[in-house]
């Protein structure tokens, strides 16, 4: 069954190379613009060996880590805070909702002109970029415990901070994978932005320095590294742990 | 005396039609060491909130409820309960929910023993790695009744704990219980809608009325054990109490058809 997925995925990347390989075989773009499957191949293969892409990965995993650290205490505490307090949450929900919803570019300007062109104004839009989505997880964890399961925690003996610790947060549990994931997606699709507009090192200004160079091949290089980092560690970390954590808790039918 | 209520009210405020709402009034209940007492009622008398009331979970709103002449004044590991509706943790395993009230007051090894011990006697030892959600619903009812006896409570609180089972799994529990109840001396505050139930459970049966919520009746039930289901002195005591009950659903329904009445 996985095999036979496995080979379907790889007849497709296989049909795809193929046709485009086809489409620059027949010369209707210049080679500077389109590149062949060789030449990203070359420039795939250069990168990793000249250790250019593992410095500016080790770059970005800094600041990915820096910021998505940051940004999941944050959030947890804002979290926290709204979903224990009902009057924390009539005043401040609403932004937190609307903050979320500012696309993560937008704060590179800002962080420009706080941070100058540094590693910090990266950090920054990274921690902006995760931080309102752990936020609203962490409150939905909070208020979506159910009254009854803290009912009979208090009938037997349990209150306070023990309450806090062996019921409320154990029940939210689902909550905070699901916001540990999207907290990662969009910090993830945030430090490509902001390393993009800044003075490197990093994955997202390697990108802008080969565009400023014409190597179209080392800029699809790099957009695939990109992909494939983010689809790695989606699907083969978080969507497996939220998975289990999921079924564990009796969320999941199968 | 274990358990004292008196002349308990209780009334909810109504926000919708700003009023209170009474559930019931005057209660007067007193409860005997190692009494087995059922409450029998009609649906919205107040059973459940009395005994949130008594676990400590809802305050009076007139009247004190004692254990051991002490005013209750909130929940505690005294009291145990096994809810209406399932209750179990459902991220931890069967054998850990049975743990989860006494790991912390009981030495690992006496917790471990006792949790083994109930495991068996609702026969769940089998099963006690699975999580929650792998269970039938009357399996997750007996973690429930176990958990809470495992507490080892001086009283246990128990709302129809057997209504969603089926006819057989519930005499089954309910033979079970009663053995647990001579073995282990506890004293029990039974809720259910089940009249045959109550009396084959009990010392003593008070039943419940309607608008207001009230005590109607409280009957000793001076039976001896084991009692058989078709015995005649039982059949003849659940038509006594049959009838009783019918005036009250009847004058429950009648309120409710009036009331969508009066909205339509
Ligand atoms: N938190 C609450 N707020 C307002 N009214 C409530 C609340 N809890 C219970 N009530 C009301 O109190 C009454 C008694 O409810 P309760 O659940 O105790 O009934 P019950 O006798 O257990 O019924 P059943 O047999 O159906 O379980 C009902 O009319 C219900 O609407
Ligand atoms: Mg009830």
């Amino acid at each position: 069954m996985n095999f036979k997925m496995l080979s379907k995925q790889l007849l497709f990347l296989v049909f795809f190379i193929t046709i485009w390989q086809l489409v620059y075989s027949i010369g209707i773009f210049e080679a500077i613009v389109f590149p062949s499957p060789k030449n990203v191949a070359f420039a795939l293969y250069n990168g990793f060996s000249s250790g250019d892409f593992l410095i500016a990965l080790g770059a970005s995993f800094k600041h990915l880590l820096l910021g998505i650290t940051t940004a999941l205490f944050i959030g947890t505490v804002i979290g926290l805070i709204l979903g224990k307090s009902k009057v924390a949450n009539e005043t401040a929900g609403m932004y937190l909702i609307g903050m979320q919803s500012i696309p993560s570019i937008v704060w590179v300007p800002l962080a420009i002109m706080l941070f100058g062109f540094t590693e910090s104004s990266v950090v920054f839009v990274v921690v902006l970029g995760g931080t309102f989505v752990m936020a609203l997880q962490v409150r939905s964890a909070i208020q979506n415990i159910s009254p009854q399961l803290v009912r009979a925690a208090k009938t037997m003996g349990v209150n306070g901070i023990e309450l806090f610790y062996r019921v409320e947060i154990p029940a939210g549990m689902p909550h905070y994978i699901t916001g540990i994931r999207l907290a990662w997606a969009f910090s993830w699709r945030a430090l490509m932005a902001g390393e993009l507009l800044s003075n490197g090192p990093g994955l997202g200004y390697s990108l802008r320095y080969a565009q400023d160079y014409a190597r179209m091949d080392q800029v699809i290089a790099i957009i695939i590294v990109i992909g494939v980092i983010g689809a790695t560690v989606d699907h083969g970390i978080f969507s497996k742990i939220e998975r289990n954590v999921m079924k564990r808790w009796g969320l999941l039918k199968q | 005396m274990l358990l004292e209520i008196e002349h308990v009210n209780k009334s909810y405020w109504d926000d919708k039609q700003q009023v209170h709402f009474p559930v019931f009034s005057d209660v007067m209940i007193s409860i005997n060491e190692n009494q087995f007492v059922s409450i029998l009622g009609p649906s919205g008398c107040g059973k459940s909130t009395l005994l949130s009331m008594i676990a400590g979970l809802e305050e009076t709103t007139e009247g004190t409820i004692k254990l051991n002449r002490e005013p209750i004044s909130g929940p505690g590991p005294d009291r145990g309960m096994v809810f209406q509706q399932p209750s179990l943790l459902p991220w931890l395993n069967v054998k850990e929910n049975i743990l989860f009230p006494i790991k912390k007051r009981f030495k690992k090894k006496e917790a471990e023993e006792q949790a083994a011990y109930f495991l068996q006697l609702v026969q769940l030892d089998k099963f006690q790695h699975h999580y929650i959600h792998e269970l039938s619903g009357g399996m997750q009812q007996r973690v429930a009744i176990a958990r809470a006896l495992a507490m080892n409570p001086k009283i246990l609180l128990m709302d129809e704990p057997f209504a969603a089972l089926d006819e057989q799994t519930r005499e089954n529990l309910q033979d079970k219980l009663l053995a647990i109840w001579q073995k282990k001396k506890k004293t029990i505050l039974f809720v259910t809608h089940s009249i045959k139930e109550a009396l084959i459970l009990s010392d003593r049966v008070i039943v419940m009325g309607t608008n207001p919520g009230r005590i109607i009746s409280d009957v000793n039930i001076n039976l001896s054990r084991p009692r058989k289901r078709e015995d005649e002195q039982i059949i003849i005591l659940e038509k006594k109490i049959r009838k009783l009950l019918k005036n009250e659903v009847n004058k429950a329904l009648k309120d409710v058809w009036s009331n969508e009445f009066q909205n339509a």
